[in-house]
């Protein structure tokens, strides 16, 4: 963490919630340090054949925009009205009535008013109207309209890599208005320019070229997993052995990268190579891993639609390739609003794939069966309520969970309670946050969406203050030390956004807590859990 | 800041004169009786459904609701059949209760910043009680109106005027008399829901922060209209008879212009018609959009059924053979399978 950043209370006092003196349209933006990511790195840019690749800082006055750049962001701007009805509904019908207003954890926590998803959205409306209402054209400034300027460009940036696109604004509108959706059209006009975040830039590069974000090539992403597996043995005395790139496996397994290279989700990864290898000794399961569809994630989803698609072909193309019969998908929270709401219209139809059934239980899972990709949760959740798996929640008993839900699979999807079910079977002590910051109101991390680099750190904890708070009062209530979640980037940012607001509370995934408490046939004395922690009762 | 609502009052008043005067003044009684409620009518329907149409041209590329609740999964964990709609049914009822009870503003929280840093999300229903009776005021107040353009007066328009009168407020002093005719109870409450609609965008910081004079306009031009009508109905006792052939004149295209009737109610006819003309260039505009919004009017079955994009287009991917292509030593050593041999 940065050197240079406020202590806590020092950042809490400095959130003023009350509006400035000057309107929001004659209060210009000010790129602060610790708010923004870098400029994307114009190799990657180029790499994806995106428009403008070029060396620019997003605290120098020139960005060295195109000559045309107004034109194109007209352009771009019909060319979407004209494409998506969201868009074109979500500029007309807001009232303004500020619903939302104190719904976004960037606006609780840094109290800018122009992280109100009201003003947000306004920040383009207002371009909007000007060019494209005929109130904006003849009143101008009255009817909420403002010409495009290279500061109103400045100010896009800025607050649109403010935004996480959790949606949480979106439960509250009365219209559904849901700056996502806002959100993710004003980013393709940023790329349309070659404006982009290098933390989301480089990982689409990266992805797009050696199949996961972190960049690991085939050799090493292999090597990465059996290095768990040594650590596995340690722990249990037995060899797990997963399979990559195995044609006739019956399914195939994609989860983020970040599962594989960064504590502590790197203990999630080995929570599913421990389920896996139980499930093929007890079951005969067969499951293999991708290396080329080595990502759940899909940060192209946040850069533009098309960037999306070209990312999340893999999963289908690899699924064919190698002749799965449906594909099962790790913790993660923006993946899965991608493959639940996107991926069968962009890459479908999975017809070259069969209506998914667990080869255990016989269940079959009906609400995937056009997309053909089930969630871990549910398909855990199903084992345990058929008492297929053999669990000692003891050990867990140190720990004091709560489960985070993610922003994605809350409000995007809707998987809340097979996650939860999950937890109560492997956990003995399971306390929920206060209900009005779980599930559907669930609070995001504050880093998702591709905000998750280290430049911006303030806006990540000042964005993860809400989430925060709702875990300090179960740890001060019931001692929650245990916050669990479904989520990639939740398993990277949730640590150093506890350590700085609630010190003593650990992040986990599900499949870790799951894998401490599976009882695999053979295994030795279990004396610590994955993390090499000694279980209760092994202390000495 | 203050500005944005000054010039709104300053507008809705002007309108006032313009037609006051206008009549009062000027004689322009076809003008404002007659010409400009015809041209409100036409620019209403005209722009509503181009409005409409225009909206609708605009495909859905994408299934995107929000979810607000557990999602149809396995058959023992029970779904939040209505906020997490699983079926068009479904759908059905989530518009329904969307549309007709603002199902999404009830929910809402309002955060507090307490003592010690510590935080509240506290359910907030003024905003949610307000809206509901300002509209639904205005719908019982539109229906009520119904019985000047038809003849004879439709048997439900008098059931709403029957329950909008059950509470009887009798006040006679010589000077005023409250009472006669019977008090309808929605055009007080669209008046009281108005001004606390407008209150709150002067009074709370932050949405007034966000409101524009296009937020201030509707609500004054609102205010103004159920003023205007309160007052002929209670205080100026306009000639109803009078005003009933005038307005039957208009429905059935032989208009002429009322005898006995104050330049307050061609104020009032005056305020309506910008309101309709107004109408399908602004906000009010959400009367249509939240039937069509996507994060509302779809069912959460994409991974069921699948969406059609009608624009999904081919894009640039990075197919396996090119990623073998590249790492294909690399793969060998490590004992991947790989497609091609070196």
């Amino acid at each position: 963490m940065a050197d240079d950043l406020l202590k806590p209370d020092e950042l809490l006092a400095r959130t003023d919630h009350r509006p400035p003196a000057t309107g929001w349209m004659d209060t210009p933006v000010n790129i602060r340090k610790g708010m923004y990511c870098y400029a994307a790195n114009p190799k990657s840019v180029e790499y994806l054949s995106l428009p403008y690749a070029r060396q620019w800082n997003p605290v120098e006055d020139d960005w060295k925009l195109p000559e045309n750049w107004k034109q194109i962001i007209f352009e771009g701007i019909r060319d979407r009205l004209d494409r998506f009805r969201s868009f074109k509904i979500f500029m007309d019908i807001c009232v303004r009535c500020g619903a939302c207003a104190d719904k976004c954890h960037f606006f609780i926590g840094t109290g800018d008013p122009k992280n109100m998803p009201v003003l947000r959205a306004e920040l383009l409306r207002s371009i909007y109207r000007n060019d494209f209402t005929t109130a904006g054209k003849i009143f101008g400034k009255v009817a909420g309209a403002r010409p495009m300027t290279a500061e109103v460009l400045k100010e896009w940036w800025y607050y649109f890599f403010q935004c996480t696109e959790c949606r949480r604004c979106s439960v509250f509108c009365p219209y559904g208005i849901d700056t996502a959706e806002i959100t993710i059209i004003a980013r393709e006009l940023l790329n349309l320019l070659g404006l982009n975040i290098d933390w989301i830039a480089t990982p689409v590069a990266n992805c797009f070229r050696t199949g996961n974000h972190l960049g690991i090539q085939p050799h090493a992403f292999k090597d990465m997993l059996e290095f768990f597996v040594d650590d596995l043995e340690e722990i249990t005395g037995i060899r797990v052995e997963p399979s990559f790139n195995r044609k006739g496996a019956d399914i195939l397994f994609i989860t983020p990268s970040g599962d594989v290279f960064a504590d502590p989700g790197t203990y999630t990864c080995m929570g599913y190579m421990l389920l896996f290898h139980y499930l093929r000794e007890k079951y005969g399961f067969d499951i293999t891993w991708s290396t080329y569809a080595s990502e759940g994630g899909n940060f192209g989803f946040f850069t533009s639609h098309e960037t999306m698609k070209r990312l999340n072909s893999k999963m289908y193309a690899e699924a064919k390739r190698l002749g799965v019969k449906w594909i099962l998908g790790g913790e993660c929270g923006h993946m899965w609003r991608v493959i639940h709401q996107y991926m069968d219209t962009m890459n479908g139809p999975a017809d070259f794939l069969e209506e998914p059934v667990s080869p255990i239980t016989g269940t079959k899972f009906e609400n995937a069966r056009g997309t053909k990709m089930v969630h871990l949760s549910e398909f855990t959740a199903d084992l345990i309520k058929h008492g297929k798996l053999e669990l000692d929640p003891s050990r867990n008993d140190n720990l004091k969970v709560t489960f985070h839900d993610s922003c994605n699979p809350a409000r995007g999807m809707g998987l809340l309670d097979e996650p939860r079910y999950v937890i109560k079977n492997v956990c003995k002590h399971f306390y929920e946050m206060p209900p009005n910051t779980i599930r559907e109101n669930t609070f995001c991390c504050g880093s998702g969406s591709g905000l998750n680099a280290g430049e911006n750190m303030e806006l990540r904890l000042s964005g993860g203050l809400p989430r925060a708070n709702a875990v300090k009062y179960v740890h001060e209530k019931h001692g929650v030390n245990m916050l669990a979640c479904v989520c990639a980037i939740d398993r990277a940012v949730l640590p150093p956004l506890m350590d700085y607001w609630v010190p003593g509370v650990d992040v986990t995934g599900l499949t870790e807590l799951v894998a401490n408490a599976l009882i695999l046939p053979g295994e030795k004395e279990r004396e610590t859990n994955l993390r090499g922690e000694p279980l209760p009762g092994m202390e000495e | 800041m203050n500005a944005k609502y000054m010039f709104s009052l300053v507008a809705v008043i002007v309108l006032f004169l313009l037609a006051y005067a206008g009549v009062e003044g000027a004689g322009l009684h076809v003008l404002f009786g007659i010409l400009i409620p015809y041209a409100a009518i036409a620019v209403f329907t005209v722009g509503f459904v181009w409005r409409i149409v225009n909206w609708a041209q605009s495909p859905v590329p994408f299934r995107i609701p929000t979810t607000c609740g557990q999602q149809k999964s396995l058959t023992w964990i029970s779904p939040a059949a209505i906020d997490n709609p699983a079926t068009n049914g479904a759908v059905v009822i989530r518009m329904i209760l969307e549309i007709l009870l603002f199902r999404s503003l009830f929910r809402n929280l309002k955060f507090h910043f307490n003592e010690g840093n510590r935080f509240s999300y506290i359910w907030e229903k003024w905003l949610w009680l307000g809206a509901l009776a300002f509209h639904w005021a205005f719908l019982a107040v539109v229906i009520r109106h119904l019985r000047f353009f038809a003849e004879p007066v439709p048997f439900w328009v008098q059931w709403v005027e029957q329950l909008d009168s059950f509470f009887r407020v009798e006040f006679f002093t010589d000077f005023l008399q409250i009472g006669l005719p019977g008090i309808f109870l929605s055009g007080l409450v669209l008046l009281a829901a108005a001004v606390y609609l407008l209150l709150r965008r002067i009074i709370i910081p932050q949405v007034k922060y966000i409101s524009l004079a296009a937020d201030f306009f509707p609500l004054f031009l609102i205010i103004g209209i159920a003023l205007s009508g309160i007052a002929m109905r209670y205080f100026l006792k306009e000639d109803i008879v009078g005003i009933k052939e005038f307005t039957m004149g208009l429905v059935t295209f032989h208009p002429s212009i009322p005898a006995n009737v104050s330049g307050i109610f061609y104020v009032h006819l005056f305020f309506v018609s910008v309101l309709l003309a107004y109408f399908p260039f602004s906000k009010l505009m959400h009367l249509g959009g939240i039937f069509m919004s996507p994060t509302r009017n779809l069912a959460n079955n994409s991974r069921t059924q699948r969406h059609v994009n009608i624009w999904n287009y081919p894009v640039k991917v990075h197919t396996y053979e090119e990623y073998e292509e590249e790492f294909r030593e690399k793969m060998i050593e490590a004992g991947l399978p790989v497609e091609k041999e070196l």
